[in-house]
């Protein structure tokens, strides 16, 4: 499966009379795209903004990044099975408005929705203070349940996204790269020397503001199984879940996962990459060890000489995480764990909810516990008030003169668990 | 701005006094630069100077710890030091536990900063990382050149009161301490690049050495549940509604204590879940299914158990540092033995 992604980078954003790419500026005509969302009736109001890096604004509380794409050829379209109709994607070309990102927000749904800073301290946690950000504001009617307001905003989000990446169709990309997977028994036959390689990646599963859709599919009901890694650049698998909002995986963090393109980096020279193997994170115990089950025995089948497992959230899925690691370890093969540390706000406690001798390989995004104070901003987007309840906040994190005091984990994206970042701790 | 004063801590051998002959050496106070303090006076350049130099040999020292150390510490505290280095003691064992008492007491009771070095397996280390900053030296002397590079910039750190950044970017022997800090390269890369060199079978070194758990026994099972007075204890986040503790709903500060004395049931807007970490909708809905005070509440009626207690304890698990955790545990403990309790019902989610 062969899939270029056609990068066209975006440099600036701004409301206009009409939606548009032209010199590296996304345009975007505010009341099309408004009364377009307003069509799902769990919505009171919708209104949009923009937040450039740089810039002295705040956006809380964040349920979802999304980064605007389009296929432009090969089947399926993107987000299969959630907007698009279900059909397998991951071949063809896809261009991707690189430097642009719809972020959801409005009021709270449950405890776990971030904090995305343009300037400052929190600037540099976040990822997303880099991006060109049309940010939509939704607020749903009063009577709707969290489950049908979280599905509401899930769906704005994506909806939003593929609005702005249908804008970039028609456009001369700036730079293409090139994915490609070849079958099992191909990369046998072309990289006989070469250790197998394949990506455990484990999908928060354990409820309302806790899910992750593949295919429109409910991780939670499915079976560990296997997908192509082009297939996720197409938005095979969204986020529906909020954890904590510093390891929560976004959906842009699902497109651009970055195991998948470190692993390509080296593919065909130190190490044939095989696939994904995707895996959930439910809440009961059988349900772990059938899925720890499941992932060893797949890595097993499929001749892994090695894999890399990445996390998402803690505490809980901390025992999924080490179940992976011991069975698959446990099989001759060699793993690596990427996850983050609750040390406390000191830093001197037990980091993880789970050990095991076998996780002698371990990649950490940092202590997501420790304290930051963000500066007063010019400008909130959103609802700020909300910092002192969300997970990382405390009662007092919102000051008088507007800066906040909150744990890193209330920051975005800011110890993600797939390795997006640099951020660390010794 | 003058210069900060320094006294250094070395043993008989590297003061040239003698090898192991001279092990029993006793403490003794010289001014200026003694051996090694010549390097780090060097790389000190305007900003520090070795005042004085403490010699001690290794024997005497370990042989009499208590008199030894308070004859060093009140070298030391005579020259009115700004700084204390000790060693490098390289893979000296006795030398290392001497430099890492010296060390260690000269924080703690002295109150100033005090900086050493030593070999990963020297006993010292071990014994005296979590207390005092112990940078990662070779095994021999040879590495001194390597070492004072280390020391000296992270002693006038110390110093100054800088703050320390994380041990892998300062040198020292990780601590315990987890300190955040920017990489060069993301994690996936480094990731991979980890599982290159462990799939190739060459030397890599993990970001989180697994900790040691610390496993508790269950406790014995009761004799007389019939009579107990049994009590509730959640890590869930069950509190009475709109959380009149403020307990965060994660890396919960505090535990809240709450009368039940006249409820026989939790029911949906007397009390919800402050926690932040799991779907809260079917514990608000009926918090009963976190804290299950109707279904003991029954069995306190049929005899199953002898008493509900008339408090219930409840924090939020979900970030909580375990520190955090085992102190409030240590508090409610001593409140419920205080109170006659036998049992415990710990509920989590």
């Amino acid at each position: 499966m062969k899939l270029e992604l056609g990068y066209i980078y975006i440099e600036d954003i701004q409301f206009g009379p009409e939606s548009k790419v032209e010199k590296k500026t996304l345009y975007v005509n505010k009341d099309e795209l408004i009364s377009m969302l307003l069509e799902d009736q769990n919505l009171k109001s919708v209104s949009v903004d923009i937040a450039k890096p740089g810039e002295s604004v705040r956006i809380t509380p964040v349920k979802d990044v999304i980064e605007p794409r389009v296929k432009v050829s090969g089947k399926g379209n993107i987000f299969p099975g959630t907007l698009a109709k279900v059909e397998c994607v991951g071949s063809g070309r896809t261009n991707v408005l690189k430097g642009a990102a719809v972020v959801t927000t409005g009021k709270i749904v449950g405890f776990q929705e971030g904090i995305i800073d343009m300037s400052g301290k929190g600037a540099e946690y976040t990822p997303f203070s880099k991006l060109n950000n049309l940010v939509i504001i939704c607020e749903p009617k009063d009577e709707i349940s969290p489950y049908a307001h979280e599905k509401a905003l899930r769906m704005v989000g994506l909806k939003s996204a593929v609005y702005l990446g249908e804008l970039g169709r028609g456009i001369e990309p700036d730079e293409i790269e090139v994915f490609e997977t070849i079958s099992i028994k191909e990369g046998i036959e072309k990289y006989p020397g070469l250790p197998r390689v394949g990506y455990v990646l484990m999908l928060q599963s354990q409820g309302l503001l806790h899910d992750t859709y593949v295919y429109g599919v409910d991780m939670k009901q499915s079976l560990t199984t296997i997908i192509n890694p082009t297939e996720l650049m197409d938005g095979a698998i969204i986020s529906g879940n909020c954890v904590s909002a510093c390891d929560k995986n976004t959906t842009y963090h699902h497109l651009n996962n970055p195991v998948i393109h470190e692993l390509f980096k080296k593919h065909g020279t130190e190490l044939n990459f095989v696939c994904v193997i995707i895996t959930n994170e439910n809440v009961y115990l059988a349900d772990k060890e059938r899925s720890s089950d499941w992932s060893s025995k797949l890595a097993e089948l499929l001749g892994l000489d090695g894999v890399i497992i990445s996390q998402e959230g803690f505490g809980n899925p901390d025992t999924d995480l080490i179940m992976n690691c011991k069975k698959i370890e446990a099989k001759g093969i060699k793993t690596v764990i990427i996850t983050d540390e609750y040390a406390g706000r000191d830093g001197s406690s037990q980091s993880l909810a789970d050990a095991d001798v076998s996780a002698n390989a371990v990649i950490t995004g940092g202590n997501a516990n420790q304290v930051v104070v963000l500066g007063p901003m010019d400008k909130i987007i959103g609802h700020v008030e909300v910092v002192n309840t969300v997970a990382g906040g405390f009662d007092g994190s919102l000051r008088e003169d507007g800066s906040i005091e909150v744990e890193l984990q209330a920051i975005t994206g800011a110890t993600n668990e797939m390795g997006f970042n640099k951020l660390s701790a010794r | 701005m003058s210069k900060f004063r320094v006294v250094h801590y070395i043993n008989q051998f590297f003061a040239n006094v003698g090898g192991e002959e001279m092990a029993d050496y006793k403490p003794e106070l010289r001014e200026g630069i003694v051996g090694p303090g010549i390097a780090f006076n060097a790389g000190f350049k305007d900003e520090a100077e070795i005042v004085a130099t403490v010699i001690c040999g290794d024997s005497y020292f370990n042989e009499n710890l208590e008199t030894a150390k308070k004859e060093v510490l009140d070298m030391i505290s005579s020259c009115k030091p700004d700084m204390v280095i000790c060693g490098p003691a390289f893979n000296a064992g006795r030398y290392g536990v001497a430099c890492g008492t010296v060390a260690a007491a000269v924080i703690e009771k002295l109150n100033i900063p005090a900086l050493t070095g030593m070999f990963i397996e020297n006993p010292g280390a071990d014994m005296f990382k979590t207390k005092v900053h112990i940078v990662s030296t070779k095994n021999s002397a040879a590495g001194m050149r390597d070492a004072v590079k280390i020391m000296v910039p992270l002693a006038l750190k110390l110093a100054k009161g800088e703050e320390i950044k994380s041990s892998k970017q300062e040198g020292y022997l990780p601590n315990g301490i987890r300190v955040n800090f920017f990489e060069e390269k993301r994690g996936a890369e480094r990731a991979v690049d980890m599982l290159v060199a462990k799939l190739e079978g060459k030397p890599f070194t993990t970001e989180f050495p697994m900790p040691d758990f610390d496993r508790v026994e269950p406790a014995k099972a009761l004799k007389d549940i019939n009579n107990a007075k049994i009590a509730l204890v959640t890590s869930g986040g069950i509190v009475p509604k709109g959380n009149p503790d403020h307990i965060e709903s994660s890396s919960a500060s505090k535990y809240g204590k709450y009368s039940i004395a006249n409820v026989t049931d939790l029911v949906e807007g007397e009390y919800e879940t402050a926690h932040g970490g799991y779907d809260p909708v079917y514990s608000n809905k009926d918090p009963d299914r976190v804290l299950p005070v109707d279904v003991l509440r029954e069995f306190e009626k049929e005899g199953k158990i002898g008493k509900l207690h008339d408090y219930f304890y409840s924090t939020v698990g979900n970030g909580t540092a375990v520190k955090n955790a085992k102190k409030y545990a240590s508090e409610i403990a001593k409140e419920l033995l205080a109170d006659g309790v036998n049992a415990v019902i710990l509920t989590s989610t």
